[in-house]
């Protein structure tokens, strides 16, 4: 009865894990599809209980399981919305960790016996368990590290890098092969398990911050991998569903984001992007033209249509919720204020979507790139905060550009530009915005936040008067 | 009969077309908490860290990682629900909330 109790429970849980993330197709579905997700998950812990008994070593996993949820808690509560990429690049990790060190003893405690219990799949799927296991684990703390900006953004290059790299994993490659065909030799483990780990690591920091869209969905999608990998080493097929499900879920987001870009997989992973501009950037003297808050509040006052680009820069200072009381005092005097949004911004796929719904800004509002472009040579403002490649329009012209080809918002087909920008560095590719020298661009210089709130606190002043 | 091997390589094929056309659909306003939300879900593996450390063969060892992995899972589990629903809550329609 019981194995079976099992494995009805197992596929009303993958049912559940399907239809949860069915329903994040749409924000009014979305709540739905949580709550099912946490249904299937409590259902699948549920059989594994059942599945384990009589039930060993309790003790121990009562505790984990509680001190996994005191943890867990507050990282749900207290993580600012700007600091999601990273809480999402750890547990990208945690999850990489949890199905590494499974695999290992796995490993260990099967090997005695390797003939009957590890035969040549399940020694395939063990490999590969645990080397996606650990090459995300420490790959996704570095992510995490440059995103939380304790290591540099900027890509950490050296000679023959990608010579070094394909070495490493073909050597942990060639040590995963052996350790297939002679499961018993367990002196090659720890060296797989260690070039693993560094191969991770070397992955990474060659990686520059405006790259981390990509990169962590594609760590996100590696982890599921190797729950899926797991599944087939325990012969679990519900860690083989969900595994799969989330393994797609970051390819189709890699994807999108490497389109976003106008650059493929091997390029982000191997092309170091940063590089290659420093040489290119040549700084010549063009003019911009600057306004004060005063000016930019009588710009907007006197505008119809405004579309706010947002940015990186824009979580950075925490600008949100100025941003949303400008929307509300534009939107109030009858300006049709639109966010247009760049699937590249932010340093997550939708990251900027979740700032601008935090700041209560109806989500309705929020436009993706082709939505918008439309709307731009119609538009009287476009007002772009913490953005500048996304905006660039040497993306469409300069082919000598390392941009080019990229998908921008055509910021620059508006009546009016204006950029609130610290100052005239050029963003994370290093390139130089001909956005800002054009004559109907209007340059804010200052921190997005402070400027914003300068802008709001003009716009009553003036209606007053 | 297929051997075990075969059927999980078939599940395997589905549920990856499954899980590309669903995901293909998702609104990309919402692919931050996906994202969240993928990751609780693929924290699945607490079944198998769970049934490596409860079985009566476990070792030490077994225990020890089977101990740090549920622990490292269960957070994400926690965390990757809640963080995902509160994410899903802010996500509002015009007026909605006047």
């Amino acid at each position: 009865m019981a194995p079976h109790l099992v494995n009805y429970l197992y596929i009303i849980s993958a049912a559940f894990f399907i239809l949860s993330l069915k329903w994040m197709n749409s924000p009014s579905t979305s709540r739905r599809g949580v709550f099912i997700g946490e249904a299937g998950m409590l259902i699948a812990v549920t059989a594994a209980f059942i599945k384990a008994q009589p039930i060993y070593n309790l003790p121990w996993i009562v505790w984990a399981i509680v001190i996994g949820t005191v943890v867990g808690v507050p990282i749900a509560y207290i993580m600012p919305m700007t600091a999601v990429p990273q809480r999402t690049a750890l547990s990208h990790a945690c999850g990489a960790l949890a199905a590494a060190l499974v695999g290992t003893a796995e490993f260990y405690q099967r090997q005695p016996r390797a003939s009957t219990l590890l035969p040549g799949f399940v020694m395939v799927a063990l490999v590969v368990e645990t080397l996606l296991g650990f090459l995300t684990f420490t790959g996704s703390l570095m992510a995490m590290g440059k995103l939380q900006e304790v290591l540099p953004q900027r890509p950490i290059t050296y000679r023959n890098q990608n010579a070094v790299n394909f070495l490493l994993f073909a050597i942990a490659a060639g040590i995963g092969v052996r350790m297939v065909l002679v499961p018993t030799d367990t002196v090659l483990f720890p060296i797989f398990a260690v070039l693993a780990l560094i191969f991770g690591v070397l992955l990474i920091i060659p990686i520059g911050g405006a790259d981390m869209p990509t990169v962590i969905a594609i760590l996100n999608s590696y982890a599921g991998l190797s729950a899926c990998a797991m599944g087939f080493v325990l012969g679990n097929n519900l860690l083989v569903v969900a595994g799969a499900l989330d393994g797609s879920s970051g390819l189709i987001l890699s994807i999108i984001m490497c389109k976003a870009m106008n650059r493929s997989f091997t390029n982000v992973l191997f092309g170091a992007f940063g590089q290659v501009q420093a040489s290119t950037a040549k700084h010549e003297q063009r003019t911009v033209r600057s306004a004060s808050p005063e000016e930019a509040a009588q710009i907007l006052e006197s505008a119809q249509t405004v579309i706010i680009v947002p940015g990186y820069g824009l979580a950075v200072a925490q600008a949100q919720h100025k941003i949303r009381e400008l929307f509300d005092n534009l939107t109030r005097r009858g300006v049709d204020v639109k966010f247009g949004i760049h699937p590249v911004a932010g340093r997550m796929p939708g990251h900027m979507n979740v700032l601008m719904a935090e700041a209560d800004i109806p989500y309705d509002r929020l436009l993706e790139m082709d939505e918008i472009n439309g709307e731009f040579p119609q538009c009287d403002v476009a007002l772009v905060i913490g953005a500048n490649d996304v905006t660039n329009p040497k993306a469409r012209t300069d082919k000598g550009s390392p941009i080019y080809g990229m998908p921008i918002l055509d910021v620059d087909k508006a009546r009016t530009v204006m950029v609130i920008k610290r100052s005239m560095n050029p963003g994370f590719a290093g390139i130089d915005n001909d956005l800002y020298y054009m004559d109907k661009t209007l340059m804010l210089f200052g921190d997005a936040k402070g400027f914003v709130s300068e802008i709001v606190k003009e716009l009553p002043a003036r209606a007053a008067a | 009969m297929p051997t075990d091997l075969e059927m999980g390589v078939f599940v395997f094929m589905l549920a990856t077309f499954v899980g590309l056309e669903i995901i293909r659909k998702v609104s990309p306003l919402l692919h931050t908490p996906l994202m969240s939300l993928t990751n609780a879900i693929s924290a699945i593996s607490v079944v198998g860290a769970i049934l490596l450390t409860g079985s009566k063969d476990a070792t030490f060892l077994s225990k020890v990682l089977g101990f740090i992995a549920i622990t490292a899972v269960v957070t994400n589990i926690v965390s990757g629900f809640l963080i995902t629903d509160r994410m899903v809550k802010m996500f509002k329609k015009r007026e909605a909330k006047k």
